[in-house]
This record gives C-alpha cells, structure tokens and sequence, in this order.
C-alpha cells in the first residue's frame, strides 16, 4: 500500500459513539457499579518500606459486628512461581499473589497486608484498626546504587540474578541482566572524531490517571463469578484472578468497565483477586476502590533509572558507534521494562557498532507496572540528550545530524528483525518544514528536540459483527476503549461496509462473550483489533453476496458489493445491506461476521517532537512555550484522536521531564502521595500542542495503520530537557528540570 | 446519627438521610445514586467532581453532605435538556477534547460555570480558570479549543 | 473521616456558647477546604463541626472611608470578583487568587487560610503588609488583635477555648499607596507556596518611599515580617540596588526548612528574588493610585 487509497469514512472526524453517555456523565466506571447486597472492602497497608511480618492476627477483626470478612495472603490456594503472559509483561504467579497481598515479608511502604470487608465503606476503614501486626523493620532500598551495594540489604534472599555468562553464585538485588549488541563498537570509537559520554537519571513517576482502581466482585459457586473492573484487559484480569485463585477461566466472568485512564497501570490486578476472597467468605459482593493516596502508594509506578550513553562520530557526522548500560528499578519484585529499554534505546539510527547491557533492580518501592511505551522514554532520553550533544559539539543541525544517521526500511535492529516501511526520516523533514522549526527561538528561551521510537505489538482479537433486520448492527469486541477507538472501529467496518458508521454501535463485550483479547496496550486496539473488525465486516460481505446471489440464483462471483450494495454482474439487480438483512429469515437466517486474529506486522512509530521552552534565571522555573509534536501514525483513522494520542503523550513527558517525581523520605515513605504535590501538568501550564500527522502506511494493515499510542510519551524527556539546556547553556542529565534542580544547575557552574 | 438533608439539585427537591460526615460527593453519588460526579482524588486537587452550589463552583468532595441543606446544586446530570445537550458538551465531542472521559462531567460543569461568569474568556484566562480540573489523556489542547468554540458559539446566540 | 456532630448557628453567641459548652472536641468551619481534608485523616472520637457561614456578616465585605471589613468565611471567588476590593488591595485579591483551584476559591475563605496558619498560607503575607487587625468574640466578650500577632506557630492560632474570628478589618489605603502578593511554586497554579512575599508601598509625589511593609511566607513557622526591607526602603526611591538589598534582607530573614516542596536553601534564594519583585510591584501601583 504505497500509494494513496481514497476512503470514504476513515479519516473523517466523526463524533465518538460513546459520546453522549461521557458528557452526560452516563457512562459507568469502575466505581459507578453496584449490586444489591453489595458490602465494601478496605485494605490494611505496610507503614513500613522494608520489613518482616513477624505476627498478623486479625482475630479481633473478624470478630468485629460489621466485619464480614477478612483476607490475608494465606487464603490464596498455594501458587508457585510460574510466569504467565497478563497484559503487556510477563507476570509471575507467586511475585503476583505477594504484591496483591504480603506473604511473609513487606517490599514497600503501602504494601497490602490484610483487607476486610464491611457493612460500610466506614466501617471496613475503621476495622482496619483491630488488626494487629508486628514487623521487624528492616532497612529500606530505595535507589540503585543502594541495591547494588556490597553489603545491601535483600529484598529476595533466594534471588539470582538470571542471565549472567557465569551463573550466579550468591544473592543480590538484580534480578536479571541483557545483552544486545551489532558490529564491535571498539572498533567503532576508534574511528570516532568525537564522543560523548555520560550518565543520565529519571525518576519514579506514575500514570496518573483520574481515575483510581475499582472493582466489584461477587464470587459464585454455581455459576461464574463476577468480576466489574476498570481495567485495560478484561480478558487478562479473569487469566490472573483464575491463576491465584485457582478457578478455571470459564468459573470467571470479568466485564470491563469504562475506564478512567490507565496509560498501562491498569494492565495488572491489584483489588480483584483480594475481593474475590472477601467475596467467597462473605456471601456477598464486594466493592473495592483505591483512594487516590493508594492510588500513588501501591498501584505500579514506571521505573526510575540510570543510563549511561556513549556515543562516537566522525567529523562528517556519521555515527560509528553507541553503547549504553542501563539500570531500571523494577519495584519490589523483578520485572522492569529493561528490556524494551534496551531494545529502542538506539532503534532511531542505523549504527553499524552498538552494545546494550541492561539491569533489572529491585527495590523497596511499590512494583513498576507498564506506562507508555514502557521503558523507552527512560532508554530514549538518554540517547537522544547525548545525540543532541554531540550535534552540538560536531555544529550540525540536530535534524541534519539525524538525517545522517536516520533508521529506514532495511535497517537492522539491535533486536533481531530489518525495519520495514517507517517514517523516521519523513518525520524528521516534516519537523524542519515546520512553522515551529522556522520560527527563531525566542527571547530568553531555549529549544529542543528529540526523536522517538516504539516497536507497537499485534497479538489476539476477536471480533463478532451482528447484523440486525433494519441493517443497523453491533461491533462486539474485546478491546477496552481507552481513548476513543470505538469511534475508530465503528469507522473501519463502516468503510469495508460502505454504509455510515452511526449504522454500527461498538461495544466492548464481557469475557463471555468473546474468545480471548489481548490487553489493551502495545498501542495495539486500532491495528489489532481494527484488523479483527475489518475481518469480520468482510465476513459479512461474503455472506450478503452469497444471499443475495441465492435470490438472484447466481454463484457468488457473478455478485459485486460496493457502498453498502450487492450488485449483479450478470444482470441489473441491485439490494442494499438493509434488503438483504430484512429478507435474512428467507436466505438461512439472521448474519453474523467473525473476525478471530493473531495480528502480525504492528508498524513500528517513529516521532520527532519540538519543544521551546522560557526559564526564569533567577527561580529556576521553566514554562514550555511552544510544542510540537510530529509521528508517523501509517493511516490516522479517526484524525481528531490520533492527534489526541499525540498531544497527550507529549504532555505526559513534559510533566516527567518537568516537575513529576515520587519524593521519598529516609525511611522509604513517599511524601507527595496525591495530586497537590505530585505535580501533573495543569492547563494553565501548557501551550496549544501542535501536532503533524504523518503518513507512511504500515503494509500489513489493510488499511496501513501504525499504533499512535504510546510513542508519543518517548520524545518529550529529551526535547524538553534539551530545551531546557540551551535555555541555560549547561547539560541537563537528570530529570526532573524542577525549580530547585534548574536553580542550582544555573547557579553552581559558569 | 443521620440526619435529614433536603435539597435541590438540578431543579428537583431532594431528600435524603445521611452521616453528617459524609462529603457531598459521596451524598450524590452513593445515597443519590447520581454518579456523573466522579471522584479523583477526594482532596479538591482534581475538579472531577465539580458541581455548582449556590452558583459559585465547588470540589464536591470538599462539602459535607448537610451543608447541601437549603442550597441549590447543579451536576453533570443537569446540564444537558433531556436528549439535548448543551453547546459546551456538543463542542467537547466535536473537538474530541476527551478521551478516557472520566475528567469530562467536571471540565463540562467548570466550563460552564467559567462561560456564565466571563462570557468572552481568552484562552488564557479559559486555562487558568479550568487549571483545577485534571485531565491525563489528552494535554488539554482540545478541551480549551471545545471551550473557545462554545464561548463563540453563545455569544452569538446570545 | 471521623463522626462529627454539625451545627450551623445563625449567631456570633449562638456560635460562641455551642464552642464553649461542647463535650466533644470541636472545629471551627468555614469553606471547609482544609478541615475536611483534615477531618478524613483523623481518627477516634466524634468531633463537633460548628460551620460559621450562616452567621450575618461573616460573608459580607464593605469599605468605607476609613477601612476594608471582611467577612471571614467570604468565599476567596466572590472577594476576587469584586473590583472595589481588587482597586484598593490588589495584592490581597491576588493572595486570594492564588488559593486553590477555581473550585476550591468556590468554598476557601481568607479567615480560613488565616485561622488554619499554615506556613504557606497565601493571605497572611498580604493581610500583614496591609496591617490588617482580626476582631474575635468569645465566652469573654470580644477583643482585637494584629494579624501578625494572630498566628502564632505552625497550624496554631491565638484563638482560646469558645473564641471565634468575626471581622477582618483593614485600614483604607492612603493616597499612592498599594500592594502587591507573589508566591512560588513550581506550576503555574494549584500548588502550595513555595515561598511568598506580600508587600505594601506609600510613595510620595517625588516617588520617594514613604512607607513600607514587606511579610514572606513558607519560609518559617509563620510568615515574617522583614522589618529590615522597610528600613531600606523608607526615605528612598526605589532603586535596582536597593530592590537587591531587600532581596538579601528577605533571604536573610528567612528561615525556611526542606520538605517535599523546595530545599532550604532553594527558599532562602527565591523568597528574595519575590520580595524585590513584590515591592517593585507594589511601587509601580503606588506611583498609579491616587
């Protein structure tokens, strides 16, 4: 699909088809539900961030009048450890079962010990109280240095770190160590006329979504249980709770919620498994919401980490070699996204001589879960501060020296495959063409830029198509919609179709209903799950046609379908959709299409984003003025909400690179736990955020779709930082730029 | 002990027996099973529990359910005319200024409030008057243009 | 949230005798921002809740000839919309501006922000520079106190057993005089001050400073008075050296500590970066009022 395909509904601006029920406040999220006989559950959380449970005795509770239940860890089934694939990592049972409730010892500062279910919301918080426990308090672990220190203390006395040459030998805090490399960088830096090498540092920031983990829960023995979540994958809440618990998947029904934001942090379990216990003791359903506070303390964080860049080129501007050691802090049990750190970090150039080494470190803070492209904004940053560097001390453009260099069809990854078609260099001519690259930088201001990479995943879809006699229908599929894609889905079946879209309602589906979907992640819905409805909406074409020619009593090939109409080749009898929907009962029954998928061929997305940014020399505090940000998206369906994608991302990376961060007392207790001082970017703070929509379509989708979601988050570290270090002519190496940190870089160095 | 509250809300007198420490948020969204209102945050930090009361916008998290008692409130419930939606929610899915939508019942309510108090914001004015409703999902940049628009478009009608 | 008991007498007595005959340990309410807040965090006994917004007067403002009279539970929204106020106190109206969001300005009040004491209280730095004086009621009759002998410690106030704040009253600016209120933090909006200044300047027709009074906030227990700034200021015309000096004089008054918002010495240099600026602020609207 190279050339340009005229559609009739994909790229309009159509209006969501789960509009009204969101501005009307309709629409039901994970705390919105209720059942009658419902009781609510509360969850006792560690005061300490590293600690042995010495004693738990929750007798006084239980015997407490409005108590109905309590859960500790030993009423999980006994689980091993055994990986298994939920949401967008893989999980291990047993790390799994300890964080949603602690075994014998507690990992972080708001780790779940016990939780109680209550005849009130009240009622459970103040029967907290009764429990009793008593901890040996050990000392916390709360930066990498601290865990790979000699004599650190274990989080995990049995932990090996996996993926030595020489296996090893003793315990440590690093769970896991990778390697990639391409060509001998040695010999690379040899040829190098300059280098630049340094260490980079993010902090631990969380996703912030709006809405905190909810859930109700009803456990049933005769029938399957019920599970309301506000969750990004159904699908992989029922694979969790089935796998702690014990149940079979079929003994477990999950129905998605709408969901208030998740940006990954909603791709594990944390409230489900605990109120399906509190569930099963009491007889009644249970309802759980995290407070916003909880929100911060005990859901998953992204990781901080540390990476260290050098990178060599000679005078020409030619990259010989890049190799980088990167450090991730995965939380209290392993699991960083090392790994896709390791694999985009350098994936925007085409090098012949690169090494990665990566580390997975735990640490007494709460267990990292997926945000955004997971590990690439950290890995990313660090390369693309140093690229910028080292533009600067070759006196090249920074978009000139990334052309040089630039990663394009044919280009050998670090991780294994060649790039395919990807826009890379399109998105980098696209940000010189722009308004914003032609503007000067203002007074007092600095600007930057950074480029940005993320693979996007496939995987499982399933999709049915229902048809009605009046020739409206129904999209069922199995994707949390998250940002708008039913609109996007809604809009692809329309165009294989060719009726209007407002024909065709999305719904997302419970587990039930549906064969297996994969989470909502990976930015994969639009590709995946758009190629399962494109499926099914071609499924219904086959059948209309076959219909149809059985009325006309003529084979299928003498039958053309086009804009909603069977045609007949062989004379001039035309029915539309609708016709043949209503005579459905004469031709063999109503129609339904199925789209089952295991897509291939997720296009990676490529961005560059612009950033200019006014730093007060005498405060320290920056103000972006003006952004831009520009990708690769294949085919915007539904325009309007790719640029969404777009804008979001960015902003999300501009409050990273800004002002977020998890602040932690000595005693590893976060003290910025809530939304007045873990600063998210406020409208107030930002400029319109200008967005290109380039095009290079992905050739393994029918209709050339890339997933937008999560690149978008990638560049912005990097280019706000790099802003920020023009601004005040010294490097930026650790983010957050906040006020103090800015201050003291103006005022320590000349 | 409970105590009886009688209200207004949306136009309609309403009664009901709460804790006296139960927020006004929970009062609408537990006991009034009015759940447009969504929670956050719980600590006035987020606005998506926005709602009018006596004309002046509040966190309804940051009201005890009684001082409701003898008030006026208007929620999210009440902004649209039973299958017609305000020009502020028509503008907002036009702009397609949400996307998770959870932020959207307060965004709507705060720029409501904002547009009858100061019918002809700048855009600036419109970011800093709606900086206490967080959105995550989309930046902000299509909101305040949803915003813009609707102020145009009411002024007009006006 | 702890149980509560709610009242909401329609008398500044009535308000009195509830607080001095209560069993239960008991709060004062107005917007009800911070006490709420508070309320959820706490535990054990009842507490008793006597919301004061009911009372006459306590959300009324007027000026007149002689002073600015503030209803303390006056919601910071309705204050910040009046522009009789805003002309005569700009720098107050900004101070109340500056707290919270649009929703929280819908319920905080400035005798809230000021009987809460935090640190970072907006107000204080502002209410202080205009020499504001707090009227109380009690079990004992009424009496009157400076602002800045109000507040005296962190969450502490000079409030006994039954007493409530009933006026704020603050005297009528004399010609060419005006103020002005910066805070620090590191958004641009919601967030707690980092560091503050409030400032007010009387010049004469030469432009020489006649008067001058310059508070900083967050950056000791409570907000301080930079006796210093007025000193250098005072028989002057402002100049760039002179605005440096007083940012020294601030920074050098200061005492501020490390917590999750800011470093010390992050504070000690920004509170004198808004200090000059505060004053020159406050200047330039002097040299315009008449």
């Amino acid at each position: 699909m190279s050339e340009a395909r005229q559609f009739q509904h994909i790229g309009q601006r159509t209006i969501r088809p789960d509009g009204f029920d969101k501005v009307t406040g309709r629409a039901n999220y994970g705390a919105d539900f209720r059942l009658p006989g419902m009781i609510w559950g509360k969850i006792l959380r560690s005061p300490h961030a590293h600690a042995k449970i010495k004693k738990l005795d929750v007798s006084k509770a239980e015997a407490h009048p409005d108590v109905l239940a309590v859960a500790t860890h030993q009423d999980f089934p006994s689980v091993n450890s055994e990986a298994f694939a939920a949401g967008e990592a893989m999980m291990d049972v047993l790390d799994l079962a300890r964080n949603v409730l602690a075994d014998k010892k507690v990992l972080y500062h708001g780790h779940a010990i016990a939780a109680i279910a209550a005849t009130s919301e009240a009622a459970a918080a103040m029967a907290l109280n009764l429990i009793e426990v008593e901890y040996e308090v050990l000392p916390p672990v709360m930066t990498i240095d601290a865990a790979l220190a000699e004599d650190a203390p274990l989080l995990h006395e049995d932990m090996m770190t996996q993926g030595l040459t020489e296996p090893a030998t003793t315990p440590s805090n690093v769970a896991s160590r990778m390697e990639l490399k391409k060509g001998d960088v040695a010999s690379g830096f040899a040829e190098a006329d300059v280098i630049v090498e340094r260490t980079y540092e993010t902090p631990t920031v969380h996703q912030g979504y709006i809405e905190p983990h909810a859930t109700v829960v009803r456990y049933d023995d005769k029938a399957p249980s019920l599970v309301w979540a506000s969750t990004q994958g159904h699908f992989d809440v029922r694979a969790s709770v089935s796998k702690l618990l014990k149940m079979k998947l079929g003994q477990v029904k999950v129905i998605a919620s709408e969901i208030g934001g998740g940006f990954g942090g909603k791709t594990t379990v944390y409230l489900e498994p605990v109120a399906m216990i509190l569930s099963k003791k009491s007889g009644r359903p249970v309802k759980m919401i995290m407070s916003r506070e909880e929100v911060f303390r005990a859901s998953g964080p992204a990781s901080a980490s540390r990476s260290h860049v050098k990178i060599g080129a000679k005078q020409s501007g030619e990259i010989v070699a890049m190799e980088a050691t990167l450090h991730f802090e995965a939380g209290a049990f392993k699991g960083s996204p090392m790994g896709p750190g390791c694999m985009t970090i350098f994936t925007p150039y085409d090098v012949p001589n690169l090494f990665v080494e990566g580390y997975d470190v735990v640490v007494n803070k709460a267990k990292v879960a997926a945000y955004r492209a997971p590990g690439a904004p950290q890995a990313e940053f660090a390369a693309e501060m140093a690229m910028n560097e080292l533009a600067a001390k070759l006196n090249i453009d920074p978009i000139d020296f990334r052309l040089l260099n630039a990663a394009k069809e044919g280009t050998q990854t670090i991780y294994g495959p060649k790039l395919k078609e990807v826009g890379l260099v399109e998105c980098l001519e696209a940000a010189r063409r722009s308004p914003h690259y032609q503007s000067p930088v203002g007074e007092g201001c600095g600007r930057g830029l950074a480029a940005g990479f993320w693979f996007n995943i496939g995987g499982q879809s399933s999709v049915t198509l229902n048809l009605n006699p009046d020739g409206t229908g129904t999209i069922i599929e199995g994707s949390p919609d998250i940002g708008g894609s039913r609109a996007s889905m809604q809009m692809m079946a329309a165009e294989v179709l060719g009726i209007e879209p407002n024909r065709l309602n999305p719904i997302v589906a419970d587990t039930e209903t549906l064969p297996y979907n994969q989470t909502t992640g990976g930015s994969r819905t639009t590709f995946a799950t758009g190629m399962a409805v494109i499926e099914a909406a071609e499924d219904v074409v086959e059948q209309l046609k076959q219909r149809a020619a059985s009325l006309w009593n003529v084979t299928a090939e003498q039958v053309d379908y086009k804009n909603g109409v069977v045609l007949n080749l062989a004379g001039d009898d035309q029915m539309t959709l609708a016709q043949i929907c209503a005579s459905a009962e004469k031709t063999g029954g109503q129609i339904s299409g199925r789209g089952n998928v295991n897509a291939r061929g997720a296009g990676p997305s490529f961005a560059v984003h612009l950033c200019d940014v006014k730093v007060d020399q005498e405060t320290g505090k920056t103000d972006v003025v003006r952004y831009t940000a520009i990708q690769d998206a294949g085919k915007a369906i539904h325009p309007s909400y790719v640029e969404g994608q777009f804008q979001g991302g960015a902003v999300q990376g501009i409050g990273w690179a800004l002002n977020e961060e998890y602040v932690y007392n000595s005693d590893g207790i976060m003290e910025n736990a809530g939304f007045l001082d873990y600063r998210i970017p406020l409208a107030s703070d930002l400029p319109e955020i200008e967005t290109i929509i380039v095009e290079v379509p992905n050739t393994f989708h029918p209709f050339g779709v890339r997933g937008v979601g999560e690149t978008g988050i990638v560049p912005p570290l990097g280019a706000v930082a790099s802003a920020v270090s023009d601004a005040i002519d010294r490097p930026v190496t650790k983010i957050p730029c906040s006020p103090p940190h800015v201050l003291s870089m103006i005022l320590n160095q000349g | 002990m409970k105590t009886h509250v009688q209200t207004e809300i949306n136009g309609e007198a309403v009664e009901c027996l709460i804790d006296p420490s139960t927020t006004l948020l929970n009062m609408l969204r537990n006991d009034l099973l009015l759940t447009g209102t969504k929670e956050g945050c719980g600590s006035g930090d987020c606005g998506a529990c926005s709602v009018v009361m006596d004309g002046e916008l509040v966190c309804a998290c940051l009201v005890l359910g009684v001082e409701a008692s003898g008030a006026k409130i208007e929620t999210i419930e009440g902004v649209a005319d039973k299958d017609q939606l305000h020009v502020i929610q028509e503008k907002f899915l036009e702009h397609a200024a949400l996307q998770c939508g959870i932020c959207t019942p307060g965004l709507i309510v705060s720029t409501k409030a904002l547009l009858a108090q100061n019918p002809n914001p700048t855009e600036e004015e419109a970011r800093y008057f709606l900086a206490g409703n967080l959105c995550r999902c989309t930046g902000y940049d299509k909101i305040i243009k949803a915003v813009m628009d609707a102020a145009s478009v009411l002024k007009e009608a006006s | 949230m702890v149980a509560v008991t709610y009242h909401a007498p329609t008398s500044v007595d009535e308000a009195v005798a509830l607080l001095a005959s209560s069993d239960l340990p008991s709060k004062v309410m107005a917007g009800g921002t911070d006490l709420i807040i508070q309320m959820q965090k706490l535990v054990g006994d009842a507490r008793l809740i006597v919301d004061l917004k009911k009372i006459e007067g306590m959300q009324t403002v007027s000026i007149d000839a002689e002073a600015l009279r503030l209803g303390p539970s006056l919601c910071c929204a309705k204050l910040t919309r009046r522009e009789d106020v805003k002309a005569l106190f700009p720098g107050l109206v900004e101070a109340a501006y500056l707290i919270g969001s649009s929703q929280v300005q819908g319920r905080a009040s400035v005798g809230g922000n000021l009987c809460n004491a935090s640190p970072a209280a907006d107000t204080i730095p502002a209410l202080i520079a205009n020499r504001a004086v707090c009227h109380i009621a009690g079990p004992e009759g009424e009496r009157s106190v400076p602002v800045e002998d109000f507040v005296t410690g962190v969450g502490r106030n000079c409030l006994t057993a039954g007493e409530i704040l009933t006026q704020i009253e603050l005297p009528r600016p004399s010609a060419r005089t005006s103020d002005a209120y910066l805070r620090f933090i590191p958004r641009t909006e919601m967030d707690i001050a980092v560091a503050s200044a409030g400032a007010s300047i009387t010049l004469d027709d030469d432009g020489i400073c006649r008067d001058a009074r310059l508070a900083i906030g967050a950056v000791a227990p409570t907000a301080i008075i930079v006796a210093a700034a007025s000193d250098l200021l005072i028989g002057n015309i402002i100049t760039p050296d002179i605005l440096a000096a007083v940012a020294d004089a601030a920074s050098s008054a200061s005492q501020p500590i490390s917590d999750r918002r800011g470093t010390a010495e992050f504070r000690r240099h920004v509170v004198g970066v808004l200090a000059k600026r505060a004053v020159s602020i406050a200047a330039e609207r002097a040299r315009e009022a008449v």
